[in-house]
């Protein structure tokens, strides 16, 4: 396979994930999660105590 | 599967107690925004001023040289003004975002001295005349190593801060902010391989053709990461903040992240059009840089929509104004460019003085004007007060820096056009219509009215650093909750 042929290929794999990223931010069952995490910058209180602990709290 | 721990049981618009994060380095870094914007800009005036009377070359030659100040412009504007609100900002909005403290204070304090240093020995070695001679880049290689160890630490104090998050999603700002540092830290090393030669001297190891395509692959992409991603990161955590509203979609934030990462890089040879560059490599660069203006546009109309149904907080709110005219900028700007990469249309843009024009729509209303936006909601928070110490002072820096910008960039446009239909006007046996010299001197009443426009901004900034000054040596913060203080009013 000649440079050509690789960089060809390498641009249609760009172009896959690139469609890959919109399908992902697209698709419905994500909707519930981008409206909450739209509103991080508004829950930024203070921080609570002592929980500066390093793990993540993740309810999933 | 929840993005946000935290969310449901937490009031929407929570109070801006500063609680536990690290506040004083987001301080120090938005303080020096406005220090280093004043500094910078007046350099800018200073410099408009020369091309108006070219006798002020002289004030203390050859220090004073137009040739030796203009990167001191430049450099001080970009680097030492937009630099120190990236550092504000990004470091207080990945606290906020993650719902942590920064990794390290230490560290973050480091990046703060070793800023100010590079800063300063920016302010010393360019006017001496110590210059790598590249665009942007014409540090000498000692201050590019230390630029390199600062901004490693940066991203250290950055993402070690978002690996210690306590929410599991990473905001859309700091996918920004995270992107900008990452690839400023790609191209600085990259464009700044160098072999010295002497303590203040360097040569770089690439040459012809190749150097000036690595030039400005770095240049076109500080453009586009250090100016435009980073700004971004802010535009999408305060403008949200500032209207009270969520971003427009958060769906487009995603795409638009991606999308800018992913075509930015490439649009770098349209500053190198009808040069040595191979032919294909400037098409590809103008063909890149048209398809820029989708995402470009895409992230605009994101941050502007974020307004709908509060158009009205603009009648009152002067922060929220500069944060939304930054946007109406950054569209001229991301229109214009695309525009001007056009081959045909550089033909005759190229080298006249509607690239300065340009550059100042984006530099002046786009980045100097969202930072100015941020640090107005920056430091009433920083400082546990409602508002800053004169809200009236923000509107008149507001109409400074609006009338300002349009006398610039309007001037400018006029001034570049003349010059590239003057220089391509041909006699009709074929000789040149107008000497170098006729372009110059019908230059001068632009060059006029751009130093009334540069120095209209200069003195907004300047009522923004009484302000600043005033609301920071305030004995007494207001609290959050007392409304007792009338907008205008001094507290």
């Amino acid at each position: 396979m000649d440079q050509g042929t690789l960089q060809g290929i390498g641009t249609i794999l760009a172009m896959l994930a690139f469609g890959g990223v919109i399908w992902w931010a697209l698709s419905p069952h994500k909707k519930k999660d981008f409206e909450e995490a739209a509103q991080l910058p508004f829950e930024e209180g203070e921080l609570d105590g002592d929980s500066q602990s390093d793990e993540k709290r993740q309810d999933l | 599967m929840s993005n946000v721990a935290t969310a449901g049981d937490q009031p929407v618009h929570d109070s801006e107690a500063t609680g536990q994060y690290y506040t004083g380095v987001v301080k120090a870094f938005a303080i020096m925004t406005v220090v280093w914007g004043v500094v910078g800009m007046a350099v800018g005036v200073l410099l408009a001023a020369q091309l108006v009377w070219p006798d002020l070359n002289n004030l203390l030659q050859p220090y004073t040289h137009f040739g030796r100040l203009r990167p001191l412009h430049t450099n001080a504007v970009i680097f030492a003004f937009g630099g120190c609100a990236l550092f504000a900002t990004s470091y207080h909005v990945v606290q906020r975002t993650c719902r942590t403290r920064l990794i390290s204070n230490g560290a973050a304090w480091f990046t703060f001295w070793g800023w100010q240093l590079v800063i300063l020995a920016a302010a010393i070695t360019l006017p001496m005349g110590f210059t790598s001679s590249k665009e942007y880049a014409e540090l000498e290689w000692p201050i590019d190593i230390a630029i390199t160890i600062v901004w490693l630490v940066y991203a250290y104090v950055f993402f070690g801060t978002i690996m210690k998050r306590t929410i599991k999603h990473i905001y859309v700002a700091n996918w920004f902010y995270g992107g900008f540092i990452l690839t400023v830290a790609m191209l600085h090393v990259v464009n700044s391989m160098e072999v010295p030669v002497s303590m203040w001297k360097s040569y770089s190891v690439y040459s012809g053709a190749i150097d000036a395509m690595i030039q400005w692959w770095y240049g076109h992409n500080a453009v586009g990461f250090f100016l435009t991603a980073g700004f971004l990161g802010m535009m999408y955590y305060f403008v949200p903040k500032q209207a009270e509203r969520p971003v427009y979609s958060y769906r487009l934030s995603i795409v638009h992240f991606w999308a800018l990462i992913a075509l930015y890089i490439w649009a770098g040879p349209h500053h190198l059009h009808y040069t040595a560059l191979p032919d294909w490599t400037q098409t590809l660069g103008m063909v890149m840089s048209l398809v820029l203006w989708a995402p470009s546009w895409g992230g605009m109309i994101n941050g502007i929509m974020t307004l709908s149904g509060a158009w009205t907080k603009l009648r009152t709110d002067p922060t929220l104004r500069f944060l939304v005219v930054s946007l109406s900028f950054y569209a001229m700007a991301t229109f214009e460019g695309p525009m001007m990469a056009i081959k045909s249309v550089n033909a005759m843009s190229h080298y006249t003085d509607w690239t300065i024009g340009h550059v100042h729509s984006g530099a002046l209303g786009w980045v100097a004007m969202i930072s100015i936006g941020a640090v107005y909601h920056l430091i009433p928070v920083l400082t546990q007060r409602k508002e800053m110490w004169s809200v009236q002072l923000i509107h008149a820096h507001f109409w400074l820096a609006t009338i300002g910008t349009v006398l610039y960039i309007a001037s400018m446009w006029v001034n570049g056009l003349m010059q590239g239909l003057m220089w391509r006007a041909f006699n009709d046996d074929g000789t040149l219509t107008y000497r170098f010299v006729d372009s110059v001197e019908a230059s001068y009443p632009g060059y006029f009215v751009r130093l009334l426009g540069g120095a209209m901004f200069l003195a907004g900034m300047l009522l923004m650093l009484y302000n600043l000054y005033r609301t920071v040596s305030d004995k007494e913060p207001e609290q959050s909750s007392d409304a007792a203080a009338a907008p205008g009013q001094p507290a």
